[in-house]
Order: C-alpha cells, then sequence, then structure tokens
C-alpha cells in the first residue's frame, strides 16, 4: 500500500511499528501534493517546510514512546481556521495579505497531538458556495471526473483526501459544506452538533449554524478526528460543556434493532436515478444488517432554503463587517475614509459574498426585520421542533446528502437558486442544530460517488457514527479509489 | 406662549471591572495606543466574545438600586455601524430584553419635594476604541485607532422623559452619580468620561399633552455642561417654533467652548443599525437566587443611611445629606460616632474643620490624614473638659500636619486646660489687685469691664484656663 492511501490508524500503526517515519510519510505526501495539485487545486497553501520540521519533531516523539493517535500524521485544513504565522485567506481576496497572530482552538488540538500541517485548503470565499467555484485562489476540480466540482465550500478538504493529498482533513460546516462535498468526492465527512466543536479561530460566515468537523477516508478516522476536536471552549460561549465519549469503543456494536428514519419530504420525485438507486441499495443493506425502518415526516423541510438564506445572509452580513481595511486585509488606495471602505469591500469580496452581504443587510433593516429575520426565526424553530418530534421515533435518520451526484464547473455558477437548492438536504440540520455525516454509498453510471447522509439525535454523535461503520463494514464504496 | 421642557437623560457608566466585558485584558485608563488588546477586543477574524460576570454582577446591583426589575432572560444585541474605533463593524449591546428594566428614582425638586423619575433600561454593552489625531498618530496629518478602550464595560441608562428642567435634570443625575460611585461600579469621573451623558430634549406648550419632537444630544461631560447644553437647547427650540419655524428630530452635539449646540446628524441621516440577537452569545439567565444574593450583599444605600442618621441619631436632614454625599464620608462618619457617640459633635466636627481642611488641601474623605479615631479622641478631650473647644482647633491643625494623636499633642505642647479653682483664684486675685480701677468700675455698675477681666486671665493662663470656670469665679470675686 503507498503511504498516502493510508488511513490514519494505518498510517499511526506503520509509524509506531517503525515501517516509516513521520518524516518520509510528510514528504511522501508533499511531493504527492506537488504532482497532483496542477489537476486538482485543493490547496491555497502548501506549507512544506514547516511540515517537514514538524514530522521531524514527531518522529522524536514516536522514537520517545510519547505517542498520540495523531502524532506525525500529515493533516490539510481549511483555509477558514486561523492558523498562527500561516496566512489565512478564507478563499478572500479581501485576506490575501492575513497571517494570524494566533491559532483556532481546533486546530491547535491537532497540532498538540503532535500532527503535522500540509497546508491550507482551497474554498469558497467565506464558505459561501456549494462548488468552490467562488474562491478567489482558482477552482478545485473534483478528483473523479475533473470537469465536475468537488462541493463545497469545502471543497478542498473533501478533493485532498479524495485525491490522496491529505490523510484526513478539516473542513466547516454552515449548511452542508462538510457532508455535500464529502458526498460528492467519496469520501466520509461528519458535522458535528452546533456546540460540540469550538468555532474559536474559526472565521464566521453564519455564527449560529457553523461548526466544525472532520473528512476522512473511513469512518473509523472520523470517529478518533472527533473525538480528538470535540470539548468545551472557555473561549466559545456556544461550545457546550457535555462529556466527550471516546467514539471509536462503540463502533463495531453493530446496528440490530436500531430505528431508522425515512423522512418522506427527502425522496421526492426529482431525486436524480442514481442517488435513488444508491439510497435504495443502502435501505436494503441496513435492512440485512438488522435495523429497522420507519417512516417519518419533516413537514416543514420546504421552507428550510428560504429560512437558511435569511439567517445566515443576516449573520453573514455583520460577520463580515469587520473586513473594512483599517486594521488587516485588503486595503484600497483611496482619499478618504467613505471611499476607502467602499474600495476596499468592493475589491476585497466577490460577487457571492456581496451578494450575501446584500440579502442579509435587507433582511436586518428596519421596517423589513419582523418580516424576515424575526420570521425567519420562528420557522427555524419550526424546524428543530420537526427533528425533536421526529427523533422521539427513531434512533437515526438515513436521506440522501445531495439531490444530484456533483455537477459540471461553471454548470450552476450563475443561477444562485440553483446552487442553492443544491443543499436541500443538508441545510436543515444545520438549522435543526443537530449532527449529520455523509458516508460513500454508491456511484452514478457517470463514475461519480453518491454519499448517503446519516442524521443523529443532538450530541448523539455516537450513533451515527456506529451506523456508518456497520455500513463501511458491509459495504466496499469507501475503498474505491480516484485515479488521476 | 409659555412652554414646557421635556427631557430625558441617557447616561453611559463605565464600570469599574479589572478586565474588559468580553475579554481578559485590562481596563487600565492611560496606557500606550493598543497595549491592552487581544483577538477579541481587535476584533479580528475567528475570535469570539466571552461574557465577564463581574459585568453582570455590577449591573444588577445597578438595576437593584435603582428599583428596576432584574430580566430572567437578558439578550444581547450587535449594533450594526461601520467607524473605525468600531472594529468589528458592530457593537455588542442589548436591545430587546436589557438586563433592568422599569425602574425610578426619587429626587429632591423645588422645596424638598420628591420627585419619582421613570427609569426605563440599564443595558451592558462594550465601549468602542478611539481616534487619535496628527502627531500622535505617527504621522502629523494622519489618524490613528487606538483600541485600549475597545470592549471596556459600560452600563446605559435610560430614563424617561420626566424631567421638566435642567435643574431637575441635573438633580438626577448627581443622585444616579452618587449611587454608582456609593456602590463602587463607577468611579465617577466625567472628565475621563467614565460617567457621561446624552440628554433628549424637546419643549411643548404648557398645559399640552402631545410631546414636541425632540432632539437628542451628543457629548456632554460635566454637571455644569448638562445644565448649559439643556437650557440652550430649549431657547432653541423655543426661538424656533416662535420664528415660526419647526423643530426637527436631529443629532446635535454640544460645544463646551460656546456653549451651544450643533446639528451633527438629521433624522434621515441617522443610522439603521439593524440590531439582531448576538449569534456568539448565549441569552444570560439570571436566577431568582443569584438576585436574591445580590440584593443581600448591597451596601445600605445613600437614601436609606441619610433617613437613618435622621431617625436614629437624631441629626437634622441638613447634616444627614451632607454627610451621606458619598459613602467614604458617610462611613467617616459612622466610625466617628463608633468612638464618640455624640453625633451632632462628630457631624459638627466632620462638616466643618474636617471638609475645609480636605477643601484647601485638595484631600479626597478616603486620604484624610485624620482617621475617624482620633477626631473621636479630639472629641473626648474637649467633652471631659482636658481641652477647650478653642483648643482643640490648634489641636486639630496640628494633627493634621504632624500625624501625631491628640493626646501627644496636648501633653507636648502642655495645652491641657487649667481647671483647678485654687490656682485660677490665684490668678483672679493678682490680676484685680492690679487693676483696682477697673474692680470699682465693675462695682459701680459697668458690667461691660467683666469682658476685660476674662482676657486678662485667659492671657496670664496662656489661654490654659477653662473658661467656664473662669467666668463663674470671677463673678463671685467682682460682686465680691
Amino acid at each position: 500500500m503507498s503511504i498516502f492511501d493510508m488511513t490514519i490508524h494505518e498510517l499511526h500503526a506503520a509509524l509506531q511499528g517503525k515501517q516509516i517515519s513521520s518524516l518520509e510519510a510528510t514528504s511522501a505526501m508533499l511531493e504527492r501534493i506537488e504532482a497532483v495539485e496542477p489537476h486538482i487545486g485543493s490547496f491555497i497553501t502548501v506549507t512544506a517546510e514547516q511540515a517537514l520540521a514538524t514530522a521531524k519533531t514527531a518522529d522524536q516523539l514516536i522514537a520517545s514512546g510519547e505517542c498520540d493517535l495523531l502524532t506525525g500524521i500529515p493533516l490539510a485544513i481549511k483555509d477558514i481556521f486561523l492558523t498562527e504565522g500561516v496566512r489565512t485567506t478564507c478563499g478572500s481576496r479581501i485576506l490575501h495579505n492575513f497571517i494570524p497572530p494566533y491559532s483556532a482552538t481546533s486546530w491547535e488540538k491537532l497540532r498538540d497531538q503532535g500532527a503535522v500541517l500540509l497546508g491550507k485548503l482551497n474554498q469558497d470565499e467565506f464558505a459561501m458556495g456549494s462548488s468552490n467555484e467562488s474562491s478567489a485562489y482558482g477552482i478545485t476540480r473534483n478528483p473523479w471526473d475533473r470537469t465536475c466540482i468537488p462541493g463545497g465550500s469545502s471543497g478542498g478538504s473533501a478533493a485532498a483526501v479524495a485525491a490522496r493529498e491529505a490523510v484526513a482533513t478539516l473542513g466547516t460546516d454552515t449548511g452542508g459544506s462538510i457532508r455535500q462535498p464529502a458526498s460528492h468526492c467519496g469520501c466520509v465527512g461528519l458535522k458535528p452538533t452546533y456546540g460540540r466543536v469550538s468555532r474559536y479561530g474559526v472565521i464566521a460566515y453564519a455564527s449560529s449554524l457553523d461548526q466544525v468537523g472532520p473528512l476522512t477516508r473511513d469512518v473509523a478516522d472520523c470517529a478518533a478526528m472527533l473525538r480528538a476536536l470535540a470539548g468545551h471552549d472557555p473561549k466559545d460561549s456556544t461550545s457546550v460543556d457535555t462529556p466527550v465519549p471516546d467514539y471509536s469503543a462503540s463502533l463495531s456494536q453493530g446496528v440490530k434493532g436500531l430505528r431508522i428514519g425515512l423522512p418522506k419530504e427527502y425522496f421526492i420525485d426529482g431525486l436524480d436515478p442514481d442517488v435513488q438507486k444508491a439510497m435504495d441499495d443502502a435501505i436494503d443493506t441496513y435492512r440485512r444488517l438488522g435495523a429497522e425502518f420507519v417512516d417519518i415526516s419533516l413537514p416543514h423541510t420546504d421552507y428550510a432554503v428560504a429560512t437558511y438564506y435569511l439567517i445566515a445572509t443576516a449573520e453573514a452580513s455583520s460577520n463580515l463587517a469587520r473586513y473594512d481595511g483599517v486594521r488587516f486585509g485588503h486595503r484600497a488606495e483611496a482619499d478618504g475614509l467613505l471611499e476607502m471602505y467602499t474600495k476596499s469591500r468592493s475589491e476585497g469580496f466577490g460577487s457571492e459574498v456581496k451578494r450575501r452581504i446584500m440579502l442579509g443587510t435587507y433582511a436586518l433593516s428596519s421596517g423589513y426585520y419582523d418580516a424576515y429575520y424575526v420570521k425567519a426565526q420562528k420557522v427555524r424553530t419550526l424546524i428543530m421542533n420537526d427533528f425533536i418530534s421526529a427523533f422521539a421515533n427513531v434512533d437515526v435518520m438515513l436521506t440522501p446528502v445531495a439531490p444530484t451526484p456533483a455537477f459540471k464547473i461553471g454548470e450552476k455558477i450563475d443561477d444562485p437558486l440553483q446552487m442553492y437548492l443544491s443543499d436541500i438536504f443538508t441545510i436543515p440540520v444545520n438549522l435543526a442544530g443537530t449532527c449529520a455525516m455523509s458516508i460513500p454509498a454508491g456511484f452514478s453510471v457517470a463514475g461519480l460517488p453518491i454519499g448517503l447522509q446519516l442524521i443523529g439525535k443532538p450530541f448523539d454523535e455516537e450513533t451515527i457514527l456506529r451506523a456508518g461503520f456497520a455500513f463501511e463494514q458491509a459495504t466496499e464504496w469507501h475503498t474505491r479509489k480516484a485515479t488521476i | 406662549m409659555k412652554y414646557q421642557p421635556v427631557i430625558g437623560l441617557e447616561v453611559h457608566v463605565q464600570l469599574l471591572t479589572d478586565s474588559k466585558i468580553f475579554c481578559g485584558c485590562s481596563t487600565k485608563f492611560g496606557s500606550e495606543p493598543n497595549t491592552q488588546t487581544c483577538p477579541v477586543c481587535l476584533g479580528l477574524p475567528g475570535a469570539l466574545p466571552v461574557l465577564n460576570k463581574k459585568v453582570v454582577e455590577f449591573a444588577i446591583k445597578a438595576g437593584l438600586s435603582t428599583n428596576c426589575s432584574i430580566t430572567q432572560r437578558s439578550i444581547f444585541a450587535r449594533k450594526n455601524y461601520f467607524y473605525p474605533d468600531l472594529p468589528k463593524g458592530y457593537q455588542i449591546s442589548q436591545f430587546e430584553n436589557p438586563i433592568c428594566q422599569r425602574g425610578w428614582l426619587d429626587i429632591a425638586v423645588d422645596g424638598g419635594e420628591l420627585k419619582r423619575i421613570g427609569i426605563t433600561r440599564i443595558h451592558m454593552e462594550e465601549d468602542a476604541g478611539k481616534l487619535v489625531h496628527g502627531e500622535l498618530s505617527g504621522s502629523s496629518d494622519g489618524s490613528g485607532v487606538d483600541l485600549n478602550r475597545a470592549c471596556t464595560p459600560l452600563l446605559e441608562v435610560v430614563s424617561e422623559p420626566d424631567l421638566r428642567s435642567s435643574d431637575e435634570a441635573v438633580i438626577y443625575l448627581k443622585r444616579l452619580h452618587q449611587i454608582v460611585t456609593w456602590l463602587g461600579i463607577c468611579d465617577g469621573n466625567m472628565e475621563e468620561g467614565s460617567f457621561r451623558c446624552d440628554a433628549n430634549v424637546s419643549v411643548m406648550p404648557v398645559g399640552s399633552d402631545t410631546l414636541g419632537t425632540r432632539a437628542e444630544i451628543k457629548n456632554i461631560n460635566s454637571f455644569k455642561f448638562v445644565k448649559q447644553a439643556i437650557e440652550y437647547e430649549i431657547q432653541r427650540q423655543i426661538d424656533q417654533i416662535e420664528d415660526g419655524g419647526k423643530v426637527v428630530q436631529e443629532t446635535r452635539l454640544f460645544d463646551p467652548n460656546s456653549g451651544t449646540t450643533r446639528s451633527m446628524r438629521s433624522k434621515e441621516e441617522a443610522h439603521d443599525y439593524r440590531y439582531f440577537p448576538d449569534p456568539d452569545l448565549v441569552p444570560l439567565v439570571i436566577s431568582d437566587e443569584w438576585v436574591e444574593r445580590s440584593r443581600q450583599a448591597l451596601p445600605e444605600l445613600p437614601e436609606q443611611r441619610r433617613q437613618r442618621f435622621m431617625d436614629e441619631l437624631g441629626l437634622p436632614l441638613y447634616d444627614a445629606e451632607v454627610l451621606t454625599a458619598n459613602r467614604a464620608l458617610a462611613d467617616y462618619f459612622e466610625a466617628g460616632i463608633a468612638a464618640y457617640s455624640n453625633a451632632k459633635a462628630v457631624a459638627n466636627w466632620i462638616m466643618g474643620e474636617i471638609t475645609r481642611a480636605l477643601n484647601d488641601s485638595g484631600t479626597a474623605i478616603e486620604a484624610c490624614p485624620i482617621t475617624p479615631g482620633e477626631l473621636a479622641a479630639l472629641l473626648k478631650l474637649i467633652d471631659n473638659g482636658t481641652i477647650s473647644g478653642k483648643m482643640a482647633k490648634i489641636v486639630f491643625d496640628e494633627m493634621w500636619c504632624s500625624g501625631k494623636t491628640p493626646q501627644a499633642i496636648v501633653e507636648d505642647k502642655g495645652l491641657v486646660q487649667l481647671s483647678d479653682s485654687n490656682a485660677i483664684e490665684n490668678i483672679i486675685d493678682e490680676i484685680m489687685a492690679a487693676n483696682a480701677g477697673q474692680v470699682n468700675e465693675y462695682r459701680g455698675g459697668k458690667e461691660k469691664v467683666f469682658g476685660f477681666f476674662v482676657g486678662q486671665v485667659m492671657k496670664a493662663s496662656r489661654g490654659r484656663a477653662n473658661p467656664s470656670v473662669v467666668n463663674e469665679l470671677l463673678l463671685d470675686k467682682l460682686r465680691g
């Protein structure tokens, strides 16, 4: 097996068994990145020098026996995570020169275990997008079909795993930004419950929806990464102080008797036939494994996309006000203050970001606030209640991640509404604040990966990981590799 | 036509916490620019606010002391606007569901009558930084931003439009100032901006019940300026109406140099702040137990203390009022009467000699060189006849300068009062023998000469003779 095909657990075993050093693994990864990047475009910044230095330190740790699971494992993270001393752009021109003085808590937790940072991954600008086409640093291509998008906004994070450019990656998910690209690129992607992982040091898009999560080759890696990331952070008031279970311990307990809900609103007529087939096959697999299926309803699903695009844009319009050219980031040459603001922001932000800032500003404006923002919050409560009621009868839900496999580059870029609809099955989970995971569940006739979504109760990542692991054991979708 | 002014005040109270409201940076005043900052108060990407619990405690104290109800579930909101001193592009404040609501303060207006002024709300918020222009900014024509003050905790206390004159406004403001400094939650320094005020002013014809259009006056940083700004604004609005014009809703800026107000922005130019709940902060839930604990821990407030001084110590209203002007003074007084129970005497000395000496030397009562115990000791020496009241003032001055105890000063200077009748009698006899003429005058009915003899006796005893003993013996002897 080549180094870059290994999972975290496999590489960890190889490092501990001294079959390979972290320096060798890291060098191999960096070579792979160099070879593959011209075709894929997963990275905005590669931190080769720093990676090699960290790898050497990791090797010393491994030699001394002071070794965590992630020690010496080469990872890459979305460019939305602040990394002290390493440029952090969030996919935007407005941060083209921003070198943060501190690091995100989530990245610090991995770094403290001795993980090696290969670089910062491409993404939609400010995590606004579903195709990675809104990045100011070039598009990212789907490793399975380079004429297709990898999904977004964590497109670089998913493509890097699929293209074997990193053992695992970090992404963020505001309306599906981990799960949808994981689905399109054939990897595992988990959006934890809101509050499970600290948001400190993660550039905010929509604060009440943003959540950090891992993208990995398999469910076992995903469980281990979540274990490393999760937990209360005193620097994030919205992070929740509940114990972090050992997610790996319960993985192999199986799904016998597990009640899986099938929300009827997610199995619509217009669903892509390949996606439909993958879902049907997955349901059969789970039945064989002893799970029970329950038909359920999430009646307010239809309103989710509209609700999301009011709440997320409202929060974004405020979150992005700090990019004003005064203290950091891009500053345009100008004569007065107002002109400096206007030009800096006009030049610094891309069109999708501008669109969302305007939408959000409008939704919060005096005279429109009640009709849009307040109403959206009320609908959000109804959507949350949908999930609470449904979860009274089921342990997890099974749904498609996206209505179609990855679409073509450029196909939806001029049609925002169509683009927004690619997130209809992932957005409600963010609004409800609960957890969900995408796992590989098949391929389209054209050979593109199709993911299946497992939605869990709040703070019950354990059950979806267990259900995902059982599925993975019974299928071989996750073992297929994109050829580049 | 006669006009009735209507005034409401919005007061910003900077809280005396060691650290800022949403991060751990120091709130110290006057440090080098941008030395008390971190990712949170700099508004860096990814940084998140964490509420300082002390701020909540202070807000609850302020609310309970102004008869507010404490909101069980209060919400932080973002107030969005662009300005270079506002690093996040929004200020974290409270909008709907502020921490304190529906309170009041009673103020004594004309003739000591009490008037109740409603307090609409008190909310918590962060301060902005400040702009530095010219040389200080590093370039002669440039401007810089100092974010040391950014994220400093403030309370905004909003009154109902219940005030009817500039005098009432000043009394209310002083009352509020007294309470927040008394509670120790604000240093009350108006020059440094720790206690500052915006005034909403309108006028309406006397007898009308329709409020006029109001102007908001900003940037008033002394009691004097509050009076000046409001009076100017009232007259400006009346003139406007009398000239057939209309008062427009606007924000005006007070200029302390000219004593006038000028337009800053009109209603049309007013910001749409697009308030919405801050998703980075969870709702602040305050339990009944927390409120009750705070209530129990409240100090006795100035009003209650003043009443107690009158009821229990028999002080007149004026004395009680003066002695409760601030907490340190009231504490000083109480420590004094704990050591010497004649409350009126202690009060007189504090309001007289102590206050004079403090004022002359520009000393605060907290730094008074004479402790309440030493003052009490001095008063005891008068009481037991060791020294006279007149001598006490000399001793007092010496205590102030040297820091010595009154007993030590009396001993050192030999100031002990002469009360021994025999000794005084001897002096009197000598003086009467030496001034036979005056003795005869007195005995012939010219009683005025009595003063001459008192003076002579005091002089001969170098001021030490006990005046009442002198009087008694002299009368005896002169009458023969």
